[in-house]
């Protein structure tokens, strides 16, 4: 079972909320995905209104709230935003994004390293979004991070694991879960992160802007699960060299 | 390097004769890439791409909702003056156009934010004339004061101001500008600009350069469609949109297409855009710039906004008047053009929920500035 902090999951998906055609139909989506960690925009919910729609479809036993950061562009912002969000939403769990480029909504490393470092110290569970970069990862790791949040390609973009190379290094070093965010399009995208070792996946466009978010909350669903159960029963090895039958070393035998 | 000295390389005659003589080839090269320079801009709003309209309409319905989903910003604007000391030939508030004056006190500005809210609305535009002794830096200070308490966005559309000016109206919370260059077209420009401080073509030019270095969250730039040919015209306005992002990459960037409305003091105008151009030209700006907001107010009818925002539009105007104070205390002698679509916001938003959309209404919050 996935646990971060001292928090367990039964499911490796986490997924967002933005860009559902209705509040109802995210709630829908989201609850046939299984996923147990939602992420909401602080830009998008009212703070200080009790009924915010968003809010209120998220209502659920089954839903944690991840507060996101997006919007800021510093860590001084992020820092401000999520003693915000923690006082407002009663939970200290944030997904910090710290993007200042605002067209390809690329993560700054040393603005989320900062931010890191300050709201670990206060006492956050901080699950920082940033690029595949397995330094910056251990650099976070040091500071306190929660877990991981490497991108697999341009975030919203679907384009899958892009950097693929990069995923199997922070993997493979990690101490902190790994979560691959950003990027994955598809089911098979989600599946092959897992089967990478990947320790959950989050997903929202995939879902959201799909002709059936419903039924494709509950692919992703089963795409984890697949690709979760195929990386513990281990994967055999690929190979591009076909193995001859009769060897050309058999003599030696 | 500002905007200045990018379009003084360009000259308007080569760029017209470029666009008009883009062929199905340019524009089917422009539609198989998955990255569009100017060059395919310009085949895109090409005479020769019109027959390729709904392939346009299908690839910027996918490359919109990929980014923004099915969501539609709301927003209304909030008109506090229309005094003004330019003469514009195309605008209601021109300084030689006979209607009463009237600039909104403290006590109406908030009576007119009460009204707005009351409607469901979080993201407001405050729209005034150029009076600059009456409505100035001090002015919009003390509006965005009184106004913050209500809503999480407040964008200008004023006349243009200095760095420092911008600077100091962003700390008091301003987070959009948007200015409309009307037309890139210098010398037609000073035709229909003949008189006050917007007659200077090149202060209005470099507005958003200035803007850029005084750090704005997002900034909005348009032609006003009618002025010139519309197709030049949008070609220098994507080559401005394109030198703002390489060079002030931490703004976010707003495009409008406000086609010239009936005014009071009305002129002829130049060109004549049809829909299905303006479903070109927006879905042309989709598929050269992914990421950018693409705006569209109540000047068109309910029919062509209910549809285009499936096409590419990503934020919207509804319930709008451009009366100074006409949201509490309506008065059509007052207004700067008679707008088009005049359903109220809970009919709109039927008809956008009706459409697949979801209408949000907060996308920004003042603790992130």
């Amino acid at each position: 079972m996935l646990q971060i902090a001292d928090k367990k999951f039964n499911s490796r998906l986490f997924t967002g909320t933005g860009k559902f055609s209705s509040s109802q139909l995210m709630e829908e989506s989201l609850l046939a995905s299984g996923s147990e960690l939602v992420t909401v925009a602080l830009k998008r919910v009212d703070l200080n209104n009790t009924n915010d729609d968003i809010l209120h479809h998220l209502k659920h036993e089954q839903f944690n709230l991840l507060p996101n950061t997006s919007g800021v562009r510093n860590a001084k912002e992020a820092v401000f935003a999520a003693e915000l969000a923690r006082e407002a939403l009663e939970t200290n769990w944030l997904k910090l994004e710290i993007h200042p480029d605002p067209k390809y909504l690329m993560p700054d490393p040393i603005e989320t390293l900062k931010a890191t470092e300050e709201l670990a110290k206060k006492g956050f569970i901080v699950l920082p979004y940033i690029h595949a970069d397995p330094v910056l990862c251990k650099r976070l790791e040091d500071v306190g991070t929660a877990a991981v949040m490497p991108l697999g390609s341009p975030i919203g973009s679907n384009k899958g694991l892009r950097t693929f190379d990069f995923l199997e290094i922070i993997i493979e070093q990690a101490n902190v879960p790994v979560v691959v965010d950003a990027g994955i399009g598809a089911p098979s995208h989600a599946a092959y992160a897992m089967e990478l070792g990947a320790d959950a996946v989050l997903v929202n466009t995939a879902i959201a802007v799909s002709e059936n978010p419903i039924e494709m909350g509950t692919a992703f669903k089963l795409a984890v699960e697949a690709g979760r159960m195929a990386y513990k029963a281990r994967l055999g090895a690929t190979s591009s060299v076909a193995k001859a039958s009769s060897p050309l070393t058999s003599f030696l035998d | 390097m500002s905007f200045e000295n990018v379009i003084s390389k360009l000259n308007w005659t080569d760029v017209e004769q470029s666009i008009y003589s883009k062929n199905s080839a340019d524009v089917e090269i422009a539609l198989s890439k998955t990255k569009r320079d100017l060059e395919d801009f310009k085949a895109l709003i090409s005479p020769a791409a019109e027959p390729y309209l709904e392939q346009m309409a299908q690839m910027s319905q996918t490359l919109t909702q990929k980014r923004f989903g099915k969501t539609i910003q709301m927003y209304i604007p909030l008109y506090l003056s229309n005094e003004c000391q330019n003469i514009c030939t195309y605008c209601g508030f021109s300084l030689d156009v006979k209607i009463p004056r009237k600039t909104l006190s403290d006590s109406e500005i908030i009576e007119e934010a009460k009204v707005i809210k009351s409607l469901g609305y979080d993201h407001i535009l405050i729209v005034t004339g150029e009076a600059s002794k009456t409505v100035g830096v001090d002015y919009f200070k003390n509006a965005i004061r009184l106004l913050k308490p209500y809503f999480s966005h407040i964008a200008i559309e004023v006349q243009p101001l200095e760095q420092t000016e911008y600077e100091e109206l962003i700390t008091d919370g301003l987070n959009t500008v948007l200015v409309y260059q009307e037309t890139y077209n210098e010398e037609n420009y000073k035709k229909h600009h003949p008189k006050g401080k917007k007659s200077n073509f090149n202060y209005r030019l470099n507005t958003h350069d200035r803007l850029g270095k005084a750090g704005i969250y997002k900034m909005g730039l348009g032609v006003l469609i009618g002025l010139e040919d519309w197709r030049t015209d949008s070609f220098f306005c994507a080559s401005h949109l394109e030198h703002l992002e390489k060079k002030y990459w931490q703004s976010k960037y707003a495009i409008s297409f406000p086609r010239l409305r009936p005014c009071a003091g009305g002129i002829e105008l130049k060109s004549v855009m049809t829909d299905k151009q303006l479903v070109q030209l927006i879905c042309a700006y989709r598929l050269f710039n992914e990421e950018v907001e693409l705006s569209m107010s109540t000047r068109e009818s309910a029919k062509f906004r209910e549809n285009i925002i499936k096409l590419g539009i990503t934020s919207i105007s509804a319930d709008a008047k451009t009366d100074p104070g006409g949201y509490a205390n309506p008065n059509v002698n007052l207004e700067q053009f008679e707008i088009n679509d005049k359903r109220p916001t809970f009919e709109f938003i039927k008809a956008i929920k009706a459409n697949g959309y979801e209408p949000v209404f907060k996308d920004w919050d003042g603790m992130l500035q």
